[in-house]
């Protein structure tokens, strides 16, 4: 999509880098553009999005891929912190819930792409650079917060009424997840009337430092 | 509990009442992704409900009847923690957070109320609504069954809704109410996930038949 194309050509700039090499660049507006039109408010998007929509040829796989790709995060961080966050009392049968439940998100997306007639990405190698409940607490805050609004960033891409719903079915729980970390943190659970969404470039971004 | 109102009016009882149609069937998770998979979302014509979108018909049609039934519970969000406040029940950081939550519901009012106009609607009407308030303990549970009851009922309209720009704006406010459940569950001493992993979704019928008792003539 050129430049010349767009009808709103001010939120081209929305999301997009020019050294993005895993997605195509309509499928980067079109996320930036959701975002904007969610974040504003407004429907003034439409017709823009509807342009981008129709190019962007990733399908449900690929956006389940990039949602199991973080839920591998979460799994991952959670089991660990069972042994390494220190943690007691309500806090330690919250990292337990909170373990149970991204390993099912794990679960339910595997198979989930296995029905579409996709592949399941291998989970990478993580590294979570904290030492006390406090350092884990921090990370949690921000996975948990980052997991919200990239669900919230992918889901109205997604084609399939089903796989939506189910997404949304899980964005609800990392919702439900952020508050109650948050709560641990003293900070306030519910920030903002509207959570944000994210790119999937930027939540990339945002995971890149914790992937080994 | 208060004694249980009864709505006088026939239309609007009606409308809080008949919305029922069939089931979304939304909530079979993940079972059947394969046969939906080749359906577009790209055009307005492609993305008509299998099943669940007849369900607002009452608030209006397609987006607009959803964007309606979404705002007539924001309604009654908005006016259940203004009159929490009101009743003097809470004090200190239980109060901050029901201010802070009442707020939020607030701008989801204004935020529905714009989006409805802005798609060529008429706003439905505020409800007029009555709580009991009673106690500390019951509001917190009322407050809970509310926003838990939102959550899942933004949750159960999701995948009906046709424009991805309006989507995009339920499902910023559709975590929030998430937040807000977890947050009173939590001062509850209940489970923040009652659902497990996996939230479910409540249809309208379920969701209006919840709401009706608070509901006045």
């Amino acid at each position: 999509m050129s430049e010349e194309q767009l009808a709103h050509p001010e939120l081209a700039g929305v999301g997009v880098d020019e050294d993005s090499q895993d997605l195509s660049r309509s499928e980067v507006i079109l996320k930036g553009a959701l975002a904007a039109g969610a974040v504003y408010g407004t429907l003034m998007v439409g017709p823009y999005v509807r342009r981008a929509l129709a190019m962007s040829g990733g399908g449900d796989v690929e956006i389940l891929n990039f949602a199991l790709t973080l839920e591998y995060l979460e799994s991952k961080f959670y089991e660990e912190a069972k042994s390494r966050a220190k943690a007691s009392g309500e806090l330690k049968s919250l990292v337990s819930l909170l373990a149970d439940d991204e390993k099912q998100h794990v679960e339910a997306l595997t198979a989930t792409i296995k029905q579409l007639g996709g592949k399941p990405v291998a989970a990478p190698k993580f590294d979570f650079p904290y030492s006390d409940t406090s350092g884990f607490l921090a990370l949690a805050q921000t996975f948990e917060d980052t997991g919200v609004s990239a669900y919230n960033g992918a889901a109205p891409a997604i084609e399939s009424k089903e796989v939506l719903a189910a997404a949304g079915g899980i964005v609800q729980v990392e919702a439900r997840h952020a508050a109650a970390i948050r709560l641990q943190n003293k900070a306030e659970p519910a920030p903002q009337a509207f959570d944000p969404p994210l790119d999937e470039k930027k939540v990339l971004k945002a995971v890149e430092p914790f992937i080994a | 509990m208060a004694e249980t109102k009864r709505l006088a009016d026939p239309v609007s009882r009606r409308r809080f009442l008949a919305v029922g149609g069939g089931s979304t069937a939304l909530a079979a998770f993940l079972a059947a992704c394969g046969s939906d998979s080749g359906t577009t979302t790209t055009s307005t014509t492609g993305m008509k409900s299998s099943g669940g979108a007849g369900e607002t018909a009452e608030f209006g049609k397609g987006d607009v009847g959803i964007l309606n039934y979404a705002l007539t519970l924001e309604y009654l969000e908005t006016a259940f923690y203004r009159d929490v406040v009101k009743s003097g029940l809470f004090k200190g950081a239980e109060l901050g957070t029901i201010r802070k939550f009442g707020s939020e519901e607030a701008e989801h009012v204004e935020a529905l109320t714009a989006a409805v106009k802005q798609l060529g609607g008429k706003p439905a009407a505020e409800p007029k609504a009555e709580f009991p308030l009673e106690n500390a303990k019951s509001v917190l549970e009322l407050a809970a069954t509310v926003e838990n009851l939102g959550a899942a009922a933004y949750l159960g309209q999701a995948a009906n809704i046709e424009s991805p720009e309006v989507l995009a704006s339920a499902l910023a406010i559709h975590s929030v109410e998430g937040r807000h459940a977890s947050v009173l569950n939590t001062l509850l001493g209940e489970s923040i996930t009652p659902d497990g992993a996996f939230a479910k979704p409540a249809d309208v019928k379920t969701v209006l038949e919840s709401v009706e008792p608070f509901i006045v003539g």
